[in-house]
């Protein structure tokens, strides 16, 4: 690292955060520089690879064997298929999820489905009922877009009284990002043909939860889509194979997986995934209920817990952001504990309700620092700070939260998680 | 070129004619949706329609009584829900009146649940867990009875069938704020202020 290079990096807050412009300064990266290589010096061998022909070819790539480590975070459960398996986040990169590392909710298990025998009934208040089946969907206009999906219950630990030491994934892995390709409901919806009083629509799941949501029309009608694809290729068993609902920025639970039927209603059924599930308890005892909207989030992933700097000098922050209101406007961070903030540079295209990738180059002078990060969405809502979230929703509450998280890097440079 | 390759491509051709045809006889019908779902017999929507609403519509016949319940519930549900729904591996299903506005709210279906037929509607799908869709209609009907016993919800010698069962009142029956008025966003942050005299 040249003098004449540091001095182009302009600060934008305090504790060493830098102007994003530092981002596209060529050899900005520490170390390194000239001279690295293993072999710098003489004739070094080559690498064996380059001495045997490789691998055959293969019907279905497989991962690196170093990257084969990165998996998904599966709890020990009490019933193997009723629960949750979080997406470490903190270990990927970009905006999408690579499919076997899409975070599950199921609630009793995966179900085996043959799509040649599977129907998908649309029936209630429609002038006619109709039966699709898969193959019946595989000849209907798609589209593709690319989304988030979150579980509602993700980063529900942020409301414990001490900060719970974990991943970013453990934290907030029940959130990830993929192109999903379908048919948009609204097709089906009139193909079917709404009478006056539709004003509900309950889908209903083929798992052996027989899993019911109540969706306002409103949703259904918007950019609801049945989805027959992800990132390209048909659904996974455990994202609802062959066809699943997703609603494009509402709270993951709804966007009911092994999708068999969809019932138009004048109201909602009020099942249990709509009661006693989903709604969100207040501290008068009263309870919030058809809150499906995701806020607007941001998290740092890197550095974060578990991921901890090796000495002072350049490092580069990044992590995620999302709302489900639109699309992300901006992604302040700060890396003293919320005093200053500077805006991050946001990887393009932004896409509204997908995950955006956002970026801070930061100069660490090996003091400690707390790393924070706060989102913007196009609505102008601001993620709130984790205070005035829990002075609003109490701490029992536990879904929908998106509160500012805060790590905070020791001098010597192990990362913890903490409330700021 | 070898004459394999050359078949092939003689196939792809046609193949490539007759869908223009198609896509040209599409236009000329002036289709704008596929139209490909079959009518669906009111046989096939009631075999495949279990829901129940909050509102009783979809209970079907049969009664239970809550000495059946109880009986069924020791059979089949202590395992997992505890002694009287207590609560084991699985969450408590009784309990917790007047607990929701405590620091520390105790949410069971006797507590929490703002409607009894969706409980018939729930245990029918989905319980019990290993077997789900095995009980027959008078023992959920028992089971409701039963459960909703525990916290007096229902008499001690309470029988449920459609029309009893959807006339319980249940305790937190008017504790839930729906968020249709603010576009269904119940985030701290929401911009919307909130519309006056929506509570
Ligand atoms: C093998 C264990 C097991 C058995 C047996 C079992 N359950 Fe459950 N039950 C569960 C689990 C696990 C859940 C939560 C499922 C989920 O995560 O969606 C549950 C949820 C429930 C709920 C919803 C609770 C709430 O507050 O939302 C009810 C009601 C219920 N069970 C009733 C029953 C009844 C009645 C039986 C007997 C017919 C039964 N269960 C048998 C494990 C069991």
């Amino acid at each position: 690292m040249t003098d004449d290079r540091r001095d182009r990096e302009v600060p934008v807050a305090g504790g060493g955060l830098l102007h994003r412009r530092a981002l596209l300064m060529a050899g900005a990266i520490t170390g390194g520089g000239l001279a690295t290589s293993v072999f710098a010096a003489g004739r070094s061998p080559p690498p064996a690879s380059m001495l045997q022909p490789g691998a055959a070819l293969s019907g279905y790539g497989a991962r690196s064997r170093s990257g084969a480590a990165i998996q998904r975070i599966v709890p020990e459960l009490p019933f193997p298929g009723t629960g949750s398996s979080r997406t470490p986040l903190q270990l990927l990169e970009g905006t999408i999820t690579p499919n076997g590392l899409h975070f599950e909710r199921h609630h009793n298990g995966v179900p085996q489905i043959d799509p040649a025998t599977h129907e998908l009934l649309v029936h209630g208040l429609v002038r006619q009922p109709l039966l699709f089946r898969y193959e019946d969907l595989l000849r209907y206009p798609r589209e593709s877009r690319v989304l988030f999906l979150e579980c509602s219950g993700n980063s529900g630990a942020l409301g414990a009284p001490e900060p719970v030491q974990a991943s970013a994934g453990q934290l907030n892995g029940l959130v990830s990002g993929a192109e999903w390709t379908g048919v948009r409901l609204s097709r089906l919806l009139g193909e079917a043909g709404l009478t006056g009083e539709a004003a509900w629509v309950q889908a209903e799941g083929a798992d052996a939860a027989g899993m019911v949501r109540s969706i306002p029309l409103s949703i259904c009608l918007d950019d609801a889509m049945v989805a027959l694809f992800q990132n390209g290729e048909p659904l996974r068993p455990e994202q609802g194979f062959p066809m699943r609902l997703l609603l494009p920025g509402i709270e993951g639970n709804a966007s009911v997986k092994w999708l068999r039927r969809l019932k138009v209603m004048a109201a909602p059924a009020f099942s249990r995934e709509e009661t006693s599930k989903y709604t969100d308890l207040l501290p008068d005892g009263k309870a919030e209920q058809f809150s499906l909207r995701m806020g607007v989030k941001s998290i740092i992933l890197n550095p974060s817990y578990g991921l901890d700097l090796h000495g002072a000098g350049y490092q580069e922050i990044s992590g995620l952001a999302w709302s489900g209101r639109g699309s992300i406007r901006k992604v302040e961070v700060s890396a003293d504990g919320g005093a200053t903030w500077g805006e991050a540079a946001l990887g393009g295209p932004v896409l509204p309700k997908a995950l955006t990738r956002f970026r801070m180059p930061w100069r660490w002078n090996g003091a400690p620092a707390t790393l924070m990060s706060r989102a913007t969405d196009e609505t102008g809502a601001v993620q709130p700070l984790r205070a005035a979230w829990l002075a609003q929703s109490g701490a029992s509450k536990g879904y929908h939260s998106n509160v500012v998280q805060s790590w905070r890097v020791q001098a010597d440079g192990k990362i913890a998680h903490v409330y700021a | 070129m070898s004459t394999p390759d050359r078949v092939i491509l003689g196939g792809v051709a046609a193949l490539a004619l007759s869908c223009a045809a198609v896509y040209a006889h599409l236009n000329s019908r002036r289709v704008d949706s596929p139209q490909l779902g079959r009518p669906a017999s009111p046989d096939v929507i009631r075999r495949m329609d279990i829901s129940v609403g909050a509102d009783g519509g979809g209970l079907p016949p049969g009664a239970g009584t809550v000495a059946q319940g109880r009986a069924t519930y020791a059979a089949k549900c202590q395992m997992c829900h505890g002694e009287a729904g207590t609560g084991g591996i699985a969450d408590p299903l009784t309990g917790g009146i007047g607990s929701l506005a405590t620091a520390k709210p105790v949410k069971t279906v006797a507590s929490y649940w703002p409607y009894a037929p969706p409980l018939f509607d729930y245990i029918r799908r989905a319980m019990p867990l290993t077997a789900p869709q095995s009980l027959k209609d008078d023992e959920v009907y028992g089971l409701v009875a039963y459960l909703l016993s525990v916290d007096g919800i229902v008499a001690p010698d309470a029988r449920l069938d459609a029309g009893s069962l959807t006339r319980i009142r249940m305790p937190n029956r008017k504790g839930f704020i729906s968020l249709e008025d603010r576009d269904f966003d119940g985030n701290a942050e929401r911009i919307a202020p909130p519309v006056e005299g929506a509570r």
